[in-house]
C-alpha cells in the first residue's frame, strides 16, 4: 500500500487555476521533492494534502485514509510546516510545544517526555525557556520543524524547509531532513534545484499547477543529457583550437564560452553519447602545446533539466 | 477537550501580552469612578433611593464601558493568528472549527468573568457600611455578563474576517454601538417599526436586569445574539474552503 495517493488532485479558485489534474503515488520512507517556480501550485497541492482546503475535484488518500472524508484522520497522520514558519511569537519554545503535542492528541502522560525528545532532536534543548520571538530565523525553522515531528506523523510535509536560511542552517536543517525520511515519508516543496538533488529520493516537478515530471533525480538528469557536454580550458590559436577538436570523432561540437583575457580561455565541447573523448581531447592538446589547464565532464544541472522540461511543455512532448 | 486546550493558551496569550491587564484596570477604574460618583451624589441629594436608584445607575454606567472595551479583548482572536499565519497550523491539526472557536470565545468570557467578578468589590465595601440587596445587584450582573458575551461573539466573528486588529476592533464597536442605538431615535419611524427596533435594541433588553427583573424575552435576546455570532464565525471560517485563503 502506497503512504499517499492522489487521484486526480484539482483546485480552482473560482476560476483561477491552482492544480489540475494531479495523479502520483509515495512509498512509505520516501522523501518527495516538489520543484517548481513559485506560483506553479506547490502550496496549494500541499494544502490539500494537509486538508487545509479540500480540492475541487479528485482525491488523495493518505495512509488509507481520504482527505475529503476523512480530514481528521489524514491530519492526525501528517506533521506539516507552512511556507511562512508561522510560530506564536510571544510564547517559549517549551509550552509552544506542549501546547501542540496536546492538540495533537499525545497522550498527557507521554507529552512531557516526547517535548523533550523533540527538541533535543532539533537541537533546541538550550533554548527551551526563550521567547520564540527572540530566537533567530534557523533555530525559528527547528521550532517549525519540532511542531511538525510532534504527534510523531507518519508523513512530514515541509513547504520550503530551507528557504531565508544561511549555508550552514541549510546543511543543518537537510540532514534532520535525511535522517527522518529513513523512518517517515517525507514531502518538500522548494524552488531551489540544488536542495532536491541532495535531499530527494524523486522528484516531481510542477509547472503552471501540472505535473510533468516524475523520477529520480538521476533518471531526470539522464533522460536529459542526451549529449554530454565537457569543458575545455587551454590556451592556443582558437581558430586551429577549435578546427582540430571538431575533427575529432565522437565530437560534435566545439564554442570557445569565455571572452575576453586570453588566460582565461573556455571552451565547451559537446559530444556523442557514450563517445569516450576525454583523453583524446587531452592528447591533442597537450601535443600541439596548447597549456592545457582544466578538463572536465560538465554536469547537467537541475536548472537546465527544469528549463528544458519546461519547454518540451510549451513546445509539445518530447519522445524519450 | 480540545476546546479546554485551545481556552488555555488563549488566557495565557491575554495574560502575557498585556491586553487582559490593560482592559481590566481600564474597566475597574472607569467603572469604580462611576460607582463612586454615583454613591456620593445619591448619598447627598437622593440618599433614600439609595438601595436601588444607586445599583441602577451604576450599572448604567458599567455597561457603556464594557461595550467599548469588549472589542479591545476580542480583536485578536483570528485577526491575530491570521497576520501570524498560525491558522494554518490550527487548520491542519487534528482540530476541529467548532473546538477553535469555541475555545476563543471561552477564553475571552473567562477574562469578561474575572473583570465582572473584581467590580464585585463595590457592593461588598457598600455591604460594609449601608444594607444591599443582594437581588437587583445579581441580576444587573447576569444582564452585564450575557450583554459581555455577545459582545465577544460579534467581536471574534469580525476578527475572523481580517488580519488587521484595529479593523476588528473598529467594526465590532461599530456593530455593537447601532446595536445600542437603533431605537434612540423614536421620531423618525412609526410605531410599529420602533416596536421591532426595540425588539433588537442591545440597550432596550439591559433594562430588566437593572430593575431587577429576568425577562426570558431579554435573556433569550443575548443568548441567540452570541450564538448568531459564533455561527457566522463557523461560516467565516469555512469560506478558506472555496476562497483559498485562511
Amino acid at each position: 500500500m502506497y503512504t499517499i495517493e492522489a487521484e486526480h488532485l484539482t483546485k480552482f479558485y473560482g476560476s483561477a487555476r491552482g492544480v489540475v489534474d494531479l495523479s502520483f503515488t509515495v512509498e512509505r520512507g520516501e522523501i518527495v521533492g516538489f520543484l517548481g517556480p513559485n506560483g506553479s501550485g506547490k502550496t496549494t497541492t500541499m494544502r490539500m494534502l494537509t486538508c487545509f482546503f479540500p480540492p475541487t475535484s479528485g482525491t488523495a488518500r493518505i495512509c488509507g485514509h481520504d482527505i475529503v472524508r476523512e480530514p481528521l484522520a489524514v491530519r492526525r497522520a501528517i506533521g506539516y510546516l507552512p511556507e511562512s514558519v508561522p510560530l506564536y511569537l510571544d510564547m517559549p519554545v517549551r509550552s509552544y510545544l506542549h501546547f501542540f503535542a496536546e492538540v495533537k492528541g499525545v497522550p498527557s502522560r507521554q507529552r512531557r517526555q516526547r517535548v523533550e525528545e523533540t527538541m533535543q532532536r532539533c537541537g533546541l534543548e538550550q533554548y527551551a525557556h526563550r521567547l520564540i520571538r527572540k530566537l533567530s530565523k534557523g533555530y525559528r525553522q527547528r521550532v517549525g520543524i519540532a511542531q511538525a515531528l510532534l504527534g510523531d506523523p507518519e508523513v512530514l510535509i515541509l513547504d520550503e524547509p530551507t528557504i531565508g536560511l544561511d549555508p550552514r542552517q541549510i546543511i543543518e536543517i537537510r540532514n534532520l531532513i535525511k535522517e527522518l525520511g529513513s523512518s517517515r515519508t517525507v514531502i518538500l516543496s522548494t524552488h531551489i534545484l540544488p536542495e532536491v538533488s541532495m535531499t530527494c529520493t524523486r522528484v516531481m516537478i510542477i509547472h503552471e499547477g501540472r505535473l510533468i515530471a516524475i523520477d529520480t533525480p538521476d533518471n531526470l538528469m539522464r533522460r536529459i543529457q542526451q549529449t554530454p557536454r565537457i569543458l575545455l580550458r587551454a590556451h592556443g590559436p582558437e581558430h586551429e583550437l577549435i578546427r582540430t577538436l571538431a575533427a575529432l570523432p565522437n565530437v560534435r561540437s566545439v564554442q570557445r564560452t569565455s571572452t575576453g583575457a586570453a588566460a582565461l580561455d573556455y571552451y565547451q565541447i559537446d559530444t556523442e553519447p557514450d563517445g569516450q573523448v576525454m583523453s583524446e581531447i587531452a592528447r591533442v592538446v597537450v601535443e600541439a602545446g596548447w597549456q592545457l589547464q582544466e578538463l572536465r565532464p560538465l554536469d547537467i544541472t537541475l536548472e537546465q533539466i527544469f528549463i528544458q522540461l519546461i519547454t518540451d511543455e510549451q513546445t509539445g512532448p518530447r519522445p524519450c | 477537550m480540545l476546546i479546554h486546550t485551545i481556552a488555555r493558551r488563549e488566557l495565557k496569550a491575554y495574560f502575557t501580552s498585556l491586553i487582559a491587564y490593560t482592559v481590566i484596570a481600564t474597566f475597574l477604574a472607569v467603572s469604580g469612578y462611576f460607582f463612586y460618583t454615583n454613591m456620593v451624589m445619591f448619598v447627598m441629594f437622593v440618599g433614600s433611593d439609595v438601595r436601588l436608584g444607586l445599583w441602577q445607575q451604576t450599572f448604567y454606567d458599567m455597561r457603556f464601558v464594557l461595550v467599548s472595551l469588549m472589542p479591545l479583548l476580542t480583536m485578536r482572536l483570528f485577526a491575530e493568528e491570521k497576520k501570524l499565519g498560525t491558522i494554518e497550523l490550527l487548520f491542519t491539526s487534528p482540530l476541529q472549527d467548532v473546538d477553535i472557536i469555541l475555545g476563543k470565545y471561552l477564553a475571552s468570557v473567562l477574562v469578561l468573568v474575572l473583570m465582572l467578578v473584581l467590580t464585585v468589590l463595590y457592593p461588598i465595601l457598600l455591604a460594609i457600611v449601608f444594607s444591599v440587596d443582594i437581588g437587583p445587584v445579581a441580576t444587573g450582573y447576569l444582564g452585564l455578563f450575557l450583554m459581555g458575551s455577545a459582545c465577544i461573539a460579534c467581536g471574534l466573528f469580525l476578527s475572523s474576517l481580517t488580519e488587521n486588529q484595529i479593523v476588528a476592533a473598529m467594526a465590532t464597536l461599530g456593530v455593537l454601538l447601532l446595536l445600542w442605538f437603533i431605537d434612540w431615535n423614536e421620531g423618525i419611524a412609526g410605531a410599529a417599526t420602533i416596536r421591532v427596533l426595540h425588539q433588537l435594541s442591545f440597550s432596550e433588553h439591559f433594562l430588566n436586569f437593572i430593575r431587577g427583573v429576568i425577562e426570558l424575552d431579554d435573556v433569550v435576546y443575548y443568548v441567540s445574539l452570541t450564538v448568531l455570532f459564533l455561527c457566522c464565525t463557523a461560516w467565516s471560517l469555512e469560506s478558506r474552503k472555496w476562497r483559498g485563503r485562511a
